[in-house]
């Protein structure tokens, strides 16, 4: 877990109004606690950030310097400039939701999320209709980080990338604890659980939640 | 050997050495760098050994064969250089061996036809030769003298002499300072000033006792890029030696040096002098009974291009997926196992040693202002002299090209050259005298990178050099993020539409703001310096761009989708060559009569064109 130092506190600005972060806070903790709504789709409390959906990108800037971070893992500093809503920061969400589209088009959730930033097709090639998964691989973070057993991870790399368990057969490491259903954002993990978890009926005993 | 129990002992075991050395023996230098090897040189290097024993020469003349790293002339290999005399023969096959014996070691003469010759002129000595007159080598300083397979030559070439120097004279703040005063950036791509480096990372530990480590990169993964490659071959003891001294200044007991598994020889050279140097003392514990101890430990890659990055590389390690992760907290506050870590590349590592034993003050000096001592880079493409090279920082890039290089080979014209790999640019011909130097590259939209130097004529279409390189990319892109995993596959969509003649305009408006996407939201350097190849080529040469889009053409007449081969009545001799190896039986013709191809049968593989021996083949 952070270690936070509660009394020592980092002025900076979030889009021009000022902001007070307590160490240890990123930029995504500050502004919710502002109530500034930034988007976000693999971030999630319950595991530490892992920054691959990039949908909460912000735009840091100080003096001449600035670049595009994504704000669940940035950690403000003295005097920076952030701002959620810059030209460069709309080409980066805007392309990301479109490509969100095009990753998942059977996701509800992606599509209502695009529609509200006016995202409403894709130029990318959609490869797969039926797909909900986005690969944020939140599941696989829970699994690991809050469950404590690694029973799916994600395969392969690249544009063949997906979630898996290890020789993609039923893991009997699964405790079917149904947490990496929970928190998926899309609820693509509904469909894939019982290929993780197997047939049921034929798991008893110790360390089974069922 | 004994081992080695104080500075003074390997003072003197140097001295004696060199003493051995200096006494005018004969050694026969054999190149088994990675450009001879692949040219037979370990069978010239046998028949050297075959040859000498069945003679049974005198001791006086008996030469010792030595099988060295890469001297870089790699176009004329297998080299041989001849010491003492210094001649440097190339081109060696195993046949041209006993004469060399019989000639040059026994009576002194030399074989003229063994001499590299340029423009008529023909060279003793390496020095003379165009190619090294430029060159200062002080990363690869010992590559091609050394066995790297003998730890006692290294020593006589005075390795661990900086280590030596920095246990008996320096504090570890001093050999930081040094570092910092010589001004060396990290020489694996970004250009960190790794004094800088070094400085945060004791600082980080300062405030967070416990273990820190230093870590070499030996992942060099650019497509034409080996320059690593030759100094993990030729000399790993600078390698080694270069982790002990910051291990010293950073007091760390534990180093990794991550190599590509496709690097079989740069892995066992790396674990044999290892070995040896730990069996002397001179590595583990108690280094030259100082006191100290610190190891280190290879770690193979197991063939993924982003494992380089440096995150992805500690993850590596850690025995997890490489995966980047964002940067936001340093490396030297929380690296290898959350702790502080000290990164740098090989040839970073080969050079700390030079600038302990000289001085920061006197490398400061070597290069220009910011950008200081030198690079190697390898160079390949379109090239008179493909090699490796090493030059002082801010030689103009022309100088690399056409004197170093010797210009373009054959009729073709200096087009382009790709710096810094996959993730570097396009310079074009009219930018040739830049400087090359960090921030001169930077400032025309390429890279220093980690040293591939890729040379293009006019024979090579730059929007299919650009998809080569995103191609490799997409392939190699761990899929973590989004605009990397989706970004990159849609560029490349966009390239491959370009170079069938597909597209139009407003695509490359289009496929600029993606590259945008992609450059501002990646996560890693891999995904945000992707674009870099493309959208240095759209500046250059956005005219080759519009002819393949709009008049359906390809200029440099690659494109397979957009050129016909002919055949030249003129020029044709109805030899029949062409037809007898056209893999399509497209081609035509009586014999003795000029020769025709069926177009729409035609693959355009090229074939036909590569062979001619009376250039009748055009492609347009």
């Amino acid at each position: 877990m952070k270690e936070i130092d509660t009394k020592k506190l980092i002025n900076f600005s979030i889009n021009g109004t000022p902001a007070q972060a307590k160490e240890g806070w990123t930029v995504l903790d500050t502004a919710r606690n502002m109530g500034i709504h930034i988007p976000t789709l693999c971030h999630h409390e319950a595991v530490e950030p892992s920054g691959a959906c990039r949908l909460c990108v912000v735009e840091a800037r100080d003096g001449a310097w600035s670049k595009v971070v994504v704000s669940c893992m940035y950690p403000p500093y003295e005097g920076v400039e952030i701002l959620t809503d810059s030209e460069r920061v709309k080409n980066v969400r805007r392309w990301v939701l479109e490509m969100l589209l095009a990753q998942c088009p059977a996701s509800r959730e992606i599509k209502a999320l695009a529609a509200e930033y006016g995202v409403k097709s894709t130029r990318f090639r959609i490869k797969n209709p039926e797909e909900q998964c986005m690969l944020c691989g939140l599941c696989v973070r829970v699994c690991a980080e809050v469950v404590g057993v690694q029973a799916i991870s994600l395969g392969s790399r690249g544009v063949l990338k997906h979630v898996s368990t290890p020789y993609m057969v039923p893991n009997r490491a699964c405790i079917a604890c149904g947490s990496c259903v929970t928190v998926c954002p899309t609820g693509a993990m509904q469909a894939r659980l019982d290929k993780v978890r197997g047939d049921v009926s034929q798991r008893t005993g110790h360390g089974f939640a069922h | 050997m004994e081992r080695i129990t104080s500075i003074q002992q390997l003072e003197l075991l140097k001295n004696s050495l060199q003493k051995a050395k200096e006494s005018g023996r004969n050694v026969v230098r054999v190149c088994l760098g990675p450009g001879c090897r692949a040219q037979g040189a370990d069978k010239v290097a046998a028949a050297f050994r075959d040859t000498v024993r069945q003679q049974g020469l005198p001791v006086k003349i008996e030469p010792l064969i030595k099988e060295t790293g890469c001297h870089g002339f790699c176009k004329e290999g297998p080299l041989v250089t001849l010491v003492p005399s210094g001649l440097f023969y190339s081109r060696v096959k195993p046949e041209d061996v006993e004469e060399i014996v019989e000639k040059t070691i026994k009576k002194q003469e030399v074989i003229s036809r063994l001499l590299y010759s340029e423009n008529g002129t023909s060279y003793r000595t390496a020095n003379e030769i165009p190619f090294y007159k430029r060159q200062m080598k002080l990363a690869s300083r010992n590559v091609g003298d050394i066995d790297p397979l003998n730890i006692e030559d290294a020593i006589a070439n005075d390795a661990y002499q900086a280590a030596a120097k920095a246990f008996s004279s320096m504090s570890p703040d001093q050999v930081i300072k040094e570092v910092e005063i010589s001004g060396l950036r990290g020489r694996g791509g970004a250009g960190f000033p790794t004094g800088r480096k070094w400085r945060s990372a004791s600082n980080a530990v300062k405030k967070r006792p416990g273990p820190v480590y230093v870590v070499c990169n030996g992942d060099e993964g650019d497509p034409g890029a080996f320059m690593d490659c030759a100094i993990m071959e030729g000399d790993p003891h600078s390698v080694i030696e270069g982790m002990i001294i910051a291990a010293y200044a950073l007091d760390a007991r534990q180093g990794f040096i991550y190599v590509r598994e496709e690097y079989p020889f740069a892995i066992r050279n790396l674990t044999i002098a290892m070995d040896q140097a730990r069996s002397v003392g001179l590595l583990g514990k108690n280094i030259m009974g100082s006191g100290f101890d610190f190891d280190i430990r290879i770690n193979r890659g197991a063939g993924a291009y982003v494992c380089g990055e440096s995150t992805a590389l500690f993850l590596s390690i850690e025995g997890k997926p490489g995966e980047p992760r964002a940067k936001y907290i340093r490396s030297v506050e929380r690296g290898l196992w959350d702790r502080p870590t000290v990164l740098n590349n090989v040839e970073t590592w080969a050079n700390i040693p030079v600038i302990i034993e000289k001085g920061g003050e006197w490398f400061s000096k070597i290069g220009v202002p910011g950008s200081t001592g030198t690079k190697a880079f390898s160079l390949v493409g379109k090239v008179k002299n493909v090699g490796l090279v090493e030059v002082p920082m801010g030689v103009p890039l022309s100088t690399i090209v056409e004197e170093i290089g010797g210009g373009i080979p054959g009729k073709g014209a200096f087009k382009a050259v790709q710096t810094g790999g996959p993730s570097g640019g396009c310079i074009p011909y009219k930018l040739k005298d830049v400087s090359v130097d960090y921030d001169s590259l930077t400032k025309i939209g390429s890279i220093m990178g980690s040293g591939g130097m890729i040379v293009m004529d006019d024979k090579d279409c730059v929007v299919d050099v650009a998809r080569y390189f995103l191609r490799f990319l997409e392939e190699e892109s761990c899929g973590k993020c989004l605009p990397c995993r989706l970004g990159l596959e849609a560029m490349l969509e966009f390239l491959d539409n370009f170079t069938q003649g597909k597209g139009s305009l407003e695509d490359i408006e289009e496929l600029k703001s993606l590259a945008k996407a992609v450059q501002d939201g990646a996560l890693c350097a891999l995904g945000g310096s992707a674009p870099n190849p493309m959208l240095t080529t759209l500046e250059y040469f956005r005219e080759e761009y519009e002819a393949h889009i709009v008049d359906k053409r390809c200029p440099a007449g690659v494109c397979k989708a957009l050129i016909t081969y002919h055949i030249d009545p003129e020029a044709c001799t109805g030899c029949g060559l062409c037809a007898g190896i056209c893999p399509q039986s497209c081609i035509t013709g009586e014999e003795k009569s000029p020769h025709k191809i069926v177009q729409n049968a035609c693959n355009r593989c090229g074939l036909c064109m590569d062979l001619c021996k009376f250039s009748a083949i055009t492609v347009s």
